[in-house]
C-alpha cells in the first residue's frame, strides 16, 4: 500500500483527482480543495497514479 | 545548429536570436493540425528564441510537453503582464501602448492576470461552484439547454450553421445561468465581451468594451445585493470580502471565458467528428467512450493555439537558458498536446485513445476554473448531437468552411451543416 498525501494549500481546486479517481479524492463543499476519501492506496492504482501526475498544482504525493 | 563560417566573438544567444522566428505561425495546410511551420519549431528545440509583437522584442518560446508543464507549475513565470505588452500574434491595440510606462494597472477580479496570493484569493472565492460534484448537479440543466437547442435546429431549416444555432448558445446560456446573468439581455454584452479578446479590435474599442460591460454587470450585482436571487452573481455580491469592481471583474471573466471557449470546441469538435466518420460511428455505438472522447477532442484540437503567455519577474537560469526580467515566455499548447514523448501517435484522432494529461485546460495554479463545466457540457452536447442528427454532415466542402485563425482562439466562423 501506498499513503497518499494531500496539501490543501497548494490545491487550485481543479478537480482533476476527484474526476480521475473519484474513489480516493473528493472536494470541499466550498472552496472546491482536495478531500481525501482514502489516504491510502494499492501499489498498483493506476487512477490514483494518474490523479497525482495530473494534478496541475502539484498538491499530491504518495508516500 | 552549426555555422562555420561565423566570426568566434557571434555568440550561441546572438545566433538564436538571429534565427529567432517572429511570433507564432497561424497558417494552416489542415484544419485540424497544428500550422507545419509551428511542428517544425517543435522538433527543432524543445524552447527557443522568439521575437515577439508589436515591437520584435526577443523572448521565448516553448514548445514541449516537458517543458511546458514545467513553465506553468512554476510561478516564477508570472501572469501578471508588464508593460511594454508583447504577444505571439499580430494584435494592433497594442500599438497604442508602446509608449506606456510601468506596469500596467491591474483590472480589478481579472485573477487570470494575477499570481499568488492575489489570484489564490479570488479564484477560491469560485472554485466551490466548478466542483466535479456541482457540475454532475448542473447535468439536467445542460442536458435542458441542449435539448432546447437540437428542437430548434430540427424545427428550423436544413442546412443550419451550427455555429450560430447550437455551439454558442448552448453554453451561453449555461454560464449567464449559472452567473445570474439574464440570457435575453445578451446584446447588451455579447459584443462586447467579443471585442474583448478580438485581436484586431483597437486599443480605444477595448477599452470602451471593458467599461461597458463594468457598467452592466455593475448594474446587476447593485440589483442582486438588493434582491438576492439564487446564482453566483448574488453569492458574490453577498461577500463582504469582495469589492464591487472586484465582482464585477470575476463576473466579466467568467462570463468571457464561459462563452467562447466551449462554442469553440463545439463548432470544431463537430467537424472533426463529421471528416473522422469512423470516430463519430464509434460514439454513436460506445456511448461510454464519450467521455474519452472529449478529453481526446481537447488534445487533438487545441483550440488555445497561440499558447499561454507567462512573463519572467526575475533573471534566472531554466533549462540551459539565460532567462531575463521583463521577457515574455509563450508556451505552445498544440504542440505541446501533439508531442510524441507523452501522447502515442498524436496527429491521430483516436475517441479510444489516452489523451490523459492534454494541456488544453493549462496546468498549474490557473489551470482552468470552468474546465468541469465545459467537459460536461460537451459530454452532453456531442452526444445529443450524435443521437438526435446520426446522420449529420457537412453542407459545404471541408474546404469552403471558414476558419478563424487569426483570433486567440481556434476554430470556425461558420460550420454549414445538413441532415
Amino acid at each position: 500500500m501506498v499513503r497518499i498525501i494531500a496539501d490543501t494549500e497548494a490545491c487550485a481546486s481543479s478537480g482533476m483527482c476527484a474526476l480521475t479517481a473519484p474513489g480516493h479524492f473528493d472536494q470541499d463543499d466550498e472552496d472546491g480543495r482536495v478531500v481525501l476519501l482514502a489516504d491510502e492506496a494499492e501499489d498498483c492504482d493506476d487512477e490514483v497514479a494518474d490523479a497525482v501526475r495530473l494534478c496541475p498544482a502539484g498538491a499530491l504525493r504518495l508516500e | 545548429m552549426s555555422a562555420p563560417d561565423r566570426t568566434p566573438e557571434i555568440t550561441a544567444s546572438e545566433t538564436a536570436a538571429a534565427e529567432a522566428p517572429y511570433g507564432i505561425p497561424l497558417e494552416r495546410d489542415h484544419p485540424f493540425d497544428p500550422p507545419a511551420a509551428v511542428m517544425a519549431l517543435h522538433r527543432g528545440a524543445e524552447m527557443r528564441r522568439m521575437r515577439y509583437y508589436p515591437e520584435g522584442r526577443l523572448g521565448w518560446l516553448v514548445t514541449s510537453h516537458r517543458l511546458a508543464r514545467k513553465v506553468l507549475a512554476d510561478t516564477r513565470f508570472s501572469s501578471t503582464l508588464g508593460s511594454p505588452a508583447q504577444v505571439p500574434i499580430p494584435m494592433p491595440a497594442l500599438e497604442a501602448y508602446l509608449d506606456f510606462e510601468g506596469d500596467f494597472p491591474l483590472t480589478p477580479g481579472m485573477f487570470i492576470e494575477m499570481d499568488p496570493p492575489d489570484h489564490t484569493r479570488l479564484r477560491r472565492k469560485l472554485t466551490g461552484v466548478f466542483t466535479v460534484k456541482r457540475m454532475k448537479q448542473l447535468e439536467p440543466r445542460i442536458a435542458a439547454h441542449v435539448q432546447d437547442r437540437l428542437d430548434a435546429l430540427a424545427a428550423g431549416p436544413n442546412p443550419a450553421d451550427l455555429v450560430a444555432e447550437f455551439a454558442v448558445p448552448v453554453p451561453a446560456m449555461m454560464i449567464c445561468e449559472l452567473l445570474g446573468v439574464p440570457y435575453d439581455q445578451r446584446e447588451r454584452f455579447e459584443a462586447d465581451s467579443r471585442a474583448i479578446f478580438t485581436t484586431d479590435e483597437t486599443g480605444e474599442g477595448k477599452q470602451a468594451a471593458m467599461l461597458n460591460l463594468f457598467a452592466f454587470i455593475g448594474e446587476l450585482v447593485a440589483a442582486k445585493r438588493a434582491n438576492p436571487t439564487d446564482d453566483l452573481l448574488s453569492d458574490l455580491a453577498a461577500d463582504p470580502e469582495l469589492a464591487d469592481e472586484e465582482v464585477a471583474g470575476m463576473a466579466i471573466l467568467l462570463l468571457v471565458a464561459g462563452h467562447e471557449t466551449t462554442a469553440k470546441m463545439l463548432a470544431l469538435g463537430t467537424m472533426a467528428l463529421l471528416e473522422n466518420r469512423d470516430q463519430w460511428e464509434l460514439l454513436r455505438a460506445r456511448p461510454e467512450l464519450m467521455a474519452g472522447g472529449v478529453e481526446e477532442l481537447l488534445r487533438y484540437l487545441t483550440i488555445i493555439h497561440t499558447g499561454l503567455i507567462r512573463q519572467v519577474k526575475e533573471d534566472f537560469e531554466f533549462e540551459g537558458h539565460q532567462i531575463k526580467a521583463r521577457e515574455y515566455v509563450t508556451v505552445s499548447v498544440q504542440t505541446a498536446n501533439r508531442d510524441e514523448a507523452h501522447f502515442i501517435e498524436p496527429e491521430k484522432l483516436d475517441v479510444t485513445g489516452d489523451a490523459k494529461g492534454h494541456l488544453t485546460f493549462g496546468h498549474g495554479v490557473h489551470q482552468c476554473l470552468g474546465q468541469q463545466l465545459a467537459r460536461m457540457e460537451m459530454r452532453i452536447a456531442f452526444a445529443g448531437l450524435i443521437e438526435r442528427f446520426p446522420g449529420l454532415r457537412l453542407a459545404v466542402p471541408v474546404a469552403e468552411v471558414p476558419l478563424v485563425t487569426g483570433q486567440s482562439f481556434y476554430g470556425v466562423a461558420e460550420l454549414p451543416v445538413t441532415w
